[in-house]
């Protein structure tokens, strides 16, 4: 069945849909790309992608199916799924399904056949912008009708656990706030034997210190950072008190926090490539990432924060650390998956920071 | 970290002539390595002795050294240079070997010289079997069950233990020589004993056997900061089991879920790091294909051939970095010099897929074992760009040049089912096409899959293209333009589709164009479009959007060589880039089309745009027409681009340089006989035959002996030299079947001397560089004969006849660039053998010793600039007072059941260059850097046919004179006793236990000199034997010239002997 996607500019594309039908026109989201060549299973699970419809700039997606293993979430909470070629046989020892059926269960809207090269072109000189799927024979009057809506700005509340959760372990205690977690950060955290708490992202300060924590980890998360500016209290004050490791959406929420700024970018870093160098030890690491919005360097200055990394190709903010508190966090993906595991010793460094 | 500033002078290491396993890809990472170093300011000193080598162009080096690669060499070099630092991980394992003896030797101490790139103990780390291990095991990386062994029945104890199926990887050999798998004591014992002869420390690793895993390499660097990136990862279509170098390959891994991926990505980066490379490595993984297990196979410490297949899948060029990171600068601190935006300290992503395909020589050796294992078998490659995997597929298999067009061969046709699955299971060269044949029959792929163990995603990619063909074959004439689109964008040729559907080609070709269905150009940047970038490097893909930007310049588009093959090396792809060169420095954008990623042409810093695309008439008649150049030059690119003139040129298209006429004048046989016949020309008698009785008519008349090859070539049937009636017979009833739609063609063999001529013409003037001689007579291929620059046995008189003889061949078939004639002086008289109105083989050899860039005078003659408004010459250039001599190079160990005695059909892989001012020492170094073991004393084993046993015997007394012994068979031996020389008599083969087999095989002699004699018994005898002197690494000549010249250099350089 053909689907076409249309840009806010007005321009649309016609494809193959897959995934989930679109009966007349799907939801609104905004269209960004991700340049990893693996970890689409991983991307389509992750919260931060929520109300975005996510392009694959590798052409053949779906190769090795979808396992039960590789979700970073349960819900999906993108809005729709672009790619060249959505592989219908897949191939891996872990695969149970496709990924067409996999979409197809998430509600998940997917288009192929598409120049995606030339979208990710578009994206790059144009920056991020709605977009839709609809059903060819939707009149493009109706379609731009729905392009001049504003994206929903609760993205967090959306994809935050609604209540406390408990993960046991020996270790030290580490309150997960749940902006839209990856299972991964929790996974590595407890790989490391932690005791993890995830809280809703709004919880108190207070509520977060009756769990008797030793340290704060703040999650990624979808969405403008400055649509959560009511948990910035909440992180001063947890920071005054506990290590803080920040990432992501919670490492732009840390910088609020602390006085400094954040803008949203053109059209943002998502992939498994990008280099960070540390400005501490000299070295770069390979990251993953997937964010809109960073700290303005020029912000970082006049606040308590210090500038510990930065992305090797842009210069942008990719790591903060608090000059007098045992407090630090980075822009990108140190629990990886998608992509590389080279940060991982930031976990370390944040267990070592509890001790 | 700046750069080390103490580096002012690098001493770089070649990586010698093209052999197996060692081909054109390292004059593509040390000539970018060299240009790399210069950038930062180094003088660089290279040292190579093949000739056929952009490296070693004069401009590309401060010095270049054209010396053979060993130790004296070397150590005279680095006396003479002394430089501060020596760079050896860009000239492949040559070049690693040597520079492990230097430092062992103490030598680069000694002179204060620091070793780049990486450590002794790092190179001996990796390539030691058990060194490797234990560093593995003690970083906690798996590596199969194993076990080192200097003995067989160390291997049979090992095999007692764990089992079979084992595989044995000889230490320290190119492309796993004398290595394989056995399956049983047998197999073991065998493949054990060539495997500890073929290793020079005469050391075996042999390990539990993980055939069927999945095959993947990880391409890594490291700089000096310890920071580590993945350049690329790929994924071999063939399971573990075959040699990379022979398997199928796909860029990215396909099959890999990111938690695999980045499992081996680790595993990759933790054992660079251990190893302390400082530049690029390879590391080659095992994958279970049923869980997470995986196993470390091998790591190559330096850049490789699948680190020129990364730089050209992904367009990071991994030597370059890695030349500037053995200056000290770190990954983060040079830029990206693709987008020229971002760092080089990022890994690649990649928004197509590629595909590599091995060109193996069995069209040529047609009774060469085609099984692929563990020892690479292959000369060459191709690789396909595309958005999906079947497009990425198809365009690999036209590209390979094998007279297909699509993923199926039609001598496979309806073979029986059980046939093809059989065949499967043994991994051979044709193994991809009995796939496809098998699912094309509707063999399940599950069947498929459980013979090959190939992963089923691949099995699918095939199916795919199957599906599509039946679709064509249901359409038929009612073909669809929507189904016409859906096979185009899987990847489908034209002719594919016309195959298929039973239209003609043309009427697909109106298809398209009536709908407008044309590919459009898409960018490698590295990036995958995030970044803004410029690459001049495209692919073509059925997609919405085309990328080459526009250009108002006049262009010039030449046709690359495509594979590495024999008979059609890198001296073609030597000519090409000189050919762009030229075509720039005129002011014109030069656009290259080419598919082998081993070469200098296919890197996008040398043209102005790249098209990486087969060579096909379809494929490159499309990116004409998104170029359109004032012309096309098909003259540099060998036979590939040749055979291109004609379509283009019905095309439309303007072929630049000689015309196509003058091109089919020169080819086409009847025509040549016509033109020779009006200028009064000589070649040898010849005739056509149809049938056997007219050939043994015919040759009657002619007199033996002649020359026979079929006029039409199927399979690369042999061509062969007979000498009598009943060798007439059996060619005719052994080698051809020969029908009046298949002639043979007869010409009289004549016995001489051997000239070759290349010479430039612009139509008016014809400039001759230079004249070279063979030291083989006529009747060894010119691509397997040493040659000598400047004739050292011809006189003036003759000299003269051949310039003359050049000059108006060329100026009568109007040449304007070059063109190629080989001569024979046969009683004093000159004969014509063949005319190829293209550069030639010898044309980078030439440009080398004459030091008058010849393709590049040509070019600048086609697009208009006269040979004498180039301040050249009409008639040949003085000749230079060096003398210098070409030998060939042969990869005879790695092909087993190849015949290795010389004859009229090519058989070697690469050449080098020897030069002095004294012909003997010429002759020395060729033979030296060629890799022939030159015995200073000791035994020479000779067996000759019953017509060489006069000049033989001339070479015994010689040998005899320069002290050396003798071993016979009885024969030979009682001509040579006769001579009052002591010999030793052995037993023929199998005639006594202690044969002359045994001999050979036992080491007992240091040359072997055989000539070939016909007959069928003897013929075998002789295979046996010279098969045996190469895999006991014993010098085996089968030509008295080439004994004769072996000979001049020993006695050159040989003291006086006589007792008092």
């Amino acid at each position: 069945m053909n689907l076409k996607l249309w840009l806010e500019t007005g321009e649309s594309f016609e494809g193959a849909s897959f995934g989930a039908e679109v009966k007349t026109t799907s939801m609104l989201g905004e269209l960004v790309f991700n340049t990893g060549m693996t970890g689409y299973q991983e991307i389509l699970s992750d919260p931060s992608y929520c109300d975005q419809i996510v392009m694959m700039t590798f052409p053949l997606i779906g190769q090795y199916g979808v396992n039960k293993d590789d979700f970073e979430s349960m819900v999906p909470a993108l809005k729709g799924f672009v790619v060249r070629e959505a592989c219908e046989t897949p191939s891996n020892w872990r695969s149970e399904y496709t990924l067409p059926q996999l979409l197809k269960e998430f509600g998940v809207p997917g288009i192929q056949g598409l120049d995606t090269r030339l979208l990710t072109k578009k994206i790059r000189s144009s920056g991020s912008m709605r977009a839709l799927f609809a059903n060819p024979a939707v009149s493009k009057e109706e379609v731009m009708e729905q392009l001049k809506q504003p994206l929903p700005k609760d993205q967090i509340s959306r994809v935050s656990t609604r209540h406390s959760i408990h993960f046991p372990g020996e270790g030290k205690r580490v309150v997960l706030m749940d902006f839209g977690y990856k299972k991964n950060i929790l996974r590595s955290l407890l790989r490391r034997g932690c005791d993890v708490v995830v809280v809703p992202w709004d919880s108190s300060a207070a509520s977060i210190m009756k769990f008797k924590p030793d340290g704060v980890m703040l999650s990624n998360g979808p969405g403008d950072p400055k649509d959560a500016l009511h948990t910035l209290p909440v992180i001063r004050a947890l920071q005054e008190a506990l290590p803080v490791m920040a990432i992501c959406m919670g490492h732009q929420l840390f910088a609020l926090a602390n006085g400094a700024d954040t803008a949203k970018m053109k059209f943002g870093h998502r992939g498994s490539n990008p280099p960070v160098k540390d400005l501490k030890n000299g070295r770069t690491y390979m990251t993953s990432q997937n964010h809109g919005y960073a700290v303005t360097l020029e912000s970082i200055g006049a606040s308590p924060l210090e500038l510990t990394q930065v992305n090797l190709n842009d210069g942008t903010c990719e790591g903060l650390a608090h000059k007098s508190l045992p407090a630090f966090s980075v822009q990108y993906h140190p629990e990886a998956y998608p992509g590389p595991e080279d940060t991982q010793w930031l976990f370390d460094a944040f267990i070592q920071s509890m001790k | 970290m700046p750069r080390l500033s103490h580096l002012k002078k690098v001493l770089v290491i070649g990586s010698g002539p093209i052999v197996i396993g060692q081909a054109a890809e390292f004059d593509y990472s040390g000539t970018q390595a060299v240009h790399s170093l210069r950038e930062e300011g180094v003088e660089v000193i290279l040292v190579n002795s093949n000739p056929a080598t952009i490296m070693t162009d004069k401009e590309t080096a401060d010095k270049v050294y054209i010396e053979p690669l060993n130790e004296d060499f070397l150590t005279r070099i680095l006396y003479k240079e002394r430089p501060d630092g020596l760079l050896p991980t860009l000239g492949g394992q040559t070049a690693l070997n040597l520079a492990v003896k230097l430092k062992e030797s103490g030598l680069l101490d000694k002179l204060g010289v620091e070793l780049l790139g990486c450590k002794v103990d790092t190179i001996n780390q990796a390539e030691d079997r058990k060194l490797f291990k234990e560093l593995m095991i003690k970083i906690g990386e798996p590596v199969p069950d194993s076990a080192i062994v200097h003995t067989v029945e160390e291997a049979q104890a090992f095999a007692r233990k764990i089992g079979f199926p084992l595989i044995v990887r000889p230490a320290f050999t190119l492309g796993g020589t004398g290595g394989g798998i056995a399956k049983n004591i047998d197999e073991l014992n065998a493949v054990a004993t060539s495997g500890i002869n073929a290793s020079p420390i005469n050391q075996c690793l042999i390990e539990r056997s993980i055939a069927g895993f999945k095959e993947l390499e990880y391409e890594v660097i490291r700089d000096g900061k310890d920071n580590c990136i993945i350049v690329c990862n790929m994924e071999n279509f063939d399971p573990v089991g075959v040699h990379t170098g022979d398997s199928i390959v796909f860029a990215p891994s396909q099959t890999l879920s990111d938690k695999e991926y980045q499992l081996l990505r680790t595993s990759a980066l933790k054992i660079i790091r251990a190893l302390d490379i400082r530049g690029g490595c390879n590391v080659q993984y095992a994958l279970d294909p049923e869980s997470f297990q995986y196993y470390v196979i091998e790591v190559n410490p330096r850049v490789s051939r699948s680190s020129a297949l990364a730089s050209k899948a992904t367009g990071y060029p991994i030597a370059k970095i890695a030349a500037k990171i053995a200056l000290g600068l770190g990954l983060d601190e040079i830029i990206n010099p693709v987008t020229k935006k971002t760092y080089a300290c990022f890994e690649p992503a990649l928004d197509y897929v590629i595909c590599k395909i091995p060109r193996w020589p069995f069209d040529k050796f047609i009774k060469a074992d085609r099984r692929l294992g563990t020892q690479m078998k292959a000369t060459g490659e191709v690789m396909g760009i595309g958005r999906t995997l079947e497009e990425a597929l198809l365009k690999s298999v036209r590209s390979l040049e094998i007279g297909v067009h699509h993923v199926m061969l039609p001598s496979l046709k309806d073979r029986p089912r059980e046939e093809l699955l059989n065949r499967m299971e043994r991994p051979d060269d044709e193994r991809l096409f009995i796939v496809a044949e098998a699912i094309r029959q509707g063999i399940p792929l599950e069947l498929i899959h459980a013979r090959t163990k190939i992963d089923h995603l691949f099995l699918s990619c095939i199916r795919r293209i199957v599906l599509i063909e039946s679709e064509l074959r249901d359409a038929g004439a009612k073909l669809s333009p929507e189904l016409l689109l859906r096979a185009k964008k899987t990847g489908f040729a034209d002719s594919a589709i016309a195959l298929f559907s039973g239209l003609t080609e043309m009427t697909i070709h109106d298809m398209r164009a009536k709908n407008g269905f044309y590919p459009v150009y898409k960018m490698v940047d590295t990036c995958a479009a995030e970044f803004e970038s410029s690459t001049p490097y495209y692919y073509s893909t059925w997609e919405t959007e085309d990328e080459v930007l526009p250009s108002d310049k006049k262009k010039v588009v030449v046709l690359g060589s495509g594979p590495i093959r024999i008979g059609q090396g890198i001296e073609f792809d030597y000519a090409t880039v000189h050919a762009i060169q030229a075509i720039r420095e005129m002011g014109y954008e030069a656009v290259v089309i080419n598919n082998n990623p081993e070469t200098v042409s296919t890197d996008f810093n040398i043209s102005d745009r790249l098209y990486f695309e087969p060579l096909t008439p379809e494929d490159v008649l499309h990116v004409i027409r998104r170029e359109n150049p004032i012309g096309v030059i098909v003259q540099f690119g060998g036979q590939t681009a040749i055979n291109l003139a004609e379509p283009l040129h019905n095309a439309g298209i303007k072929i630049l340089g000689t015309s196509l006429d003058g091109i089919d004048r020169a080819e086409d046989r009847r025509r040549f006989e016509a033109l020779l016949k009006e200028l009064n020309i000589a070649q040898p008698l010849g005739h056509t035959v149809t049938s056997m009785e007219e050939a043994l008519e015919k040759t009657n008349v002619l007199g033996y002996p002649v020359v026979v090859r079929p006029s039409y070539v199927i399979g690369g049937r042999a061509m062969e030299i007979v000498y009598d009636a009943d060798e007439l017979t059996d060619y005719f009833t052994r080698a051809v079947k020969v029908t009046p739609q298949h002639p043979v063609l007869i010409d009289r063999y004549m016995i001489g001397r051997e000239m070759e001529v290349d010479a430039i013409c612009d139509g008016k003037t014809v400039f001759i560089p230079g004249i070279m001689e063979h030291i083989e007579k006529a009747g060894v291929h010119s691509g397997d004969s040493f040659a000598v620059y400047p004739p050292q046995n011809v006189d003036v008189t003759t000299q003269n006849k051949l310039i003359q003889l050049t000059t108006s061949i060329a100026l009568a078939l109007q040449i304007k660039g070059l063109i190629n004639i080989q001569f024979v002086i046969h009683k004093g008289e000159v004969f014509v053998l063949e005319v190829n109105p293209r550069s030639s083989r010898t044309v980078p050899f030439l440009s080398k010793v004459t030091d008058v860039a010849m393709a590049k005078v040509a070019t600048r003659a086609i697009l208009g600039k006269t040979i004498l408004e180039q301040g050249y010459v009409h008639g040949q250039l003085a000749e230079t007072d060096e003398i210098a001599v070409k030998g060939p190079v042969f990869s005879f160990a790695k092909l087993v059941d190849v015949e290795t005695a010389l004859g009229p059909e090519m058989k070697s892989t690469g050449e080098v260059m020897g030069r002095d001012t004294i012909y003997e020492r010429a002759l020395h170094k060729a033979f030296l850097a060629s890799g022939i073991n030159i015995p200073q004393s000791g035994t020479v084993l000779v067996t000759v046919a019953d017509k060489d046993k006069e000049e033989g015997m001339a070479l015994v007394r010689r040998f005899h004179v320069l002290g050396f012994n003798f071993v016979a068979t009885e024969g030979t031996a009682k001509l040579i006793a006769a001579e009052k020389i002591p010999v030793k008599v052995v037993a023929r083969i199998g005639e006594a236990a202690n044969d002359i087999l045994a001999i050979i095989k036992a080491g007992q002699c240091d040359l072997v000199i055989n000539t070939i004699s016909r007959g069928r018994n003897v013929e075998s005898d002789g295979f046996k034997m010279r098969r045996a002197a190469v895999e006991r690494g014993i010098c085996c000549l089968t030509s008295l010239d080439t004994v004769d010249a072996l000979i001049r250099t020993l006695e050159r350089q040989s003291f006086d002997l006589s007792p008092m």
